[in-house]
């Protein structure tokens, strides 16, 4: 073969690369397969698979929760603070609302605004009512509305790999985190740089 | 035109009552104690008026459902909706076959596909309250809870092996609702069975920083003679949303749009 076929070969080939990852159907038990539309707290619109590509924790929470709710997003600072500076670069951090009725956009900002979380990797998000009941099938989170507006729900950060398959998960909350969920989010971001 | 006979014409209303009134049948709601006696509601739950489908769905409807979302074919539905049993005992992933005849009701479906399957039809599962209101019901009264032969009547049903064929939806009577096979055919999902949070109180298990359950709400179910009602919160309760079963259904419910309501 001439150098410039190759030369052309090679480009293209990396031209190709990128569309060819994008492409890739997602794994059978990846949750980026739910196809809802979510909101942020900015108020932009998004889709669960939009976050492929890099290891993420997920959560549900809702933002007039006493006492749990704040604990899921320390729990998930927890897990950041126990990580390398090039580490925390790397994870995303999804929260959605169980309480779709009430959370709307602003809500999300002032607990976003509340809680200085960084933009960069920390996503409040809301959808619809049958929307959330997937995730939280995915995820094995169970709820139920109470009476007076509060939720009865499990708990639980879930470590989804940069395909979106559940890799690890933990309902043990608090500042400190989970070791063998630390440990696992550790290893998933290890892989995840090497494929990269 | 020649009029009709008035008898024929008082026959024919009379058989147009709430019976054949169609595929769906509206439920007027109210207030309704229900068998899950949780601690912030003590059971009393608010039924809205809704509207739920008269019989089960059945393998021929699925099979309709199928053919315009191929995505839910059992050769194509990806593992995270259903387990290995989805729709196993079909002759193909279109063709219902001997094991699963056109009347009879759909089973080994997962939630994710009886959702899905009502989302195409703009209509969604019933919730808990609205399915245990709806099979409270006999065919004379709307709360036939109370009464001892009614509970033994459903029970029987329990007794009758699993592993006999399923028989065809709308062989049962019609509840005082129009609704038909509440009891004695098979299982049903109901869109919230995840909330069923059966487990005693959990926030008095071990550590409280490890406790699974926020706020309130710790369930107990004192209606102990209810048996049969209990153990479909027992059985949905145990479910995972892929999970399927040979003796698990479904059937959809819509809202009553306000202006429409009574």
């Amino acid at each position: 073969m001439s150098r410039l076929a190759s030369l052309l070969l090679t480009t293209l080939l990396c031209l190709a690369a990128p569309l060819v990852a994008q492409a890739a159907p997602l794994p059978p038990d990846s949750a980026y397969l739910l196809e809802d539309t979510y909101t942020d707290q900015a108020g932009q619109d998004f889709l669960l698979t939009d976050g492929r590509g890099q290891p993420r924790l997920v959560a549900m929470f809702y933002t007039s929760c006493r006492y749990i709710c704040p604990l899921i997003i320390d729990s998930a600072k927890g897990v950041e603070r126990a990580l390398e500076p090039e580490e925390r670069q790397r994870l995303g951090i999804l929260l959605v609302s169980l309480d779709p009725d009430r959370d709307d956009v602003a809500a999300l900002k002032s607990v976003f605004d509340k809680r200085r979380l960084d933009a960069e990797r920390w996503t409040l998000a809301r959808t619809e009512a049958a929307a959330v009941r997937r995730l939280a099938a995915v995820l094995g989170v169970r709820y139920r509305p109470l009476a007076d507006g509060e939720f009865n729900h499990t708990s639980a950060l879930v470590l989804l790999d940069a395909d979106g398959r559940v890799l690890a998960r933990t309902e043990r909350l608090g500042a400190v985190p989970d070791p063998e969920f630390l440990a696992a989010v550790k290893a998933s971001l290890a892989d995840s740089m090497t494929r990269n | 035109m020649r009029g009709l006979p008035a008898s024929l014409v008082l026959a024919s209303l009379l058989a147009a009552g709430p019976v054949a009134a169609g595929e769906w049948v509206r439920l007027p709601g109210g207030e309704f104690q229900s068998v899950l006696r949780y601690e912030d509601t003590g059971g009393k739950v608010a039924v809205a008026p809704f509207e739920l489908q008269r019989r089960p769905v059945t393998n021929a409807e699925y099979a309709a459902f199928l053919r315009g979302q191929p995505d839910w074919r059992r050769d194509r539905v990806p593992s995270l909706f259903a387990d290995q049993g989805y729709l196993q005992r079909w002759a193909g992933p279109l063709e219902p076959g001997p094991e699963a005849q056109p009347a009879q009701p759909v089973v080994e479906v997962s939630w994710f596909a009886a959702q899905a399957y009502c989302e195409a039809r703009g209509a969604r599962l019933p919730t808990w309250d609205e399915w245990e209101y709806a099979a409270a019901a006999d065919e004379t009264r709307v709360d036939a809870r109370a009464d001892p032969a009614w509970r033994e009547r459903i029970l029987a049903w329990y007794s009758v092996p699993s592993g006999r064929a399923l028989p065809e939806v709308g062989r049962s009577p019609a509840n005082v609702h129009g609704v038909q096979d509440l009891h004695g055919l098979v299982w049903e999902w109901v869109d919230d069975y995840a909330a069923m949070l059966v487990s005693a109180d959990n926030r008095d298990q071990g550590d409280p920083d490890l406790r699974k359950f926020c706020g309130a709400g710790a369930l107990s179910m004192d209606d102990r003679e209810n048996y049969a009602v209990m153990m479909r919160v027992a059985m949905l309760s145990a479910l995972q949303a892929r999970d399927t079963t040979r003796n698990l259904g479904f059937r959809c419910a819509r809202d009553v749009a306000e202006g429409d309501r009574p």
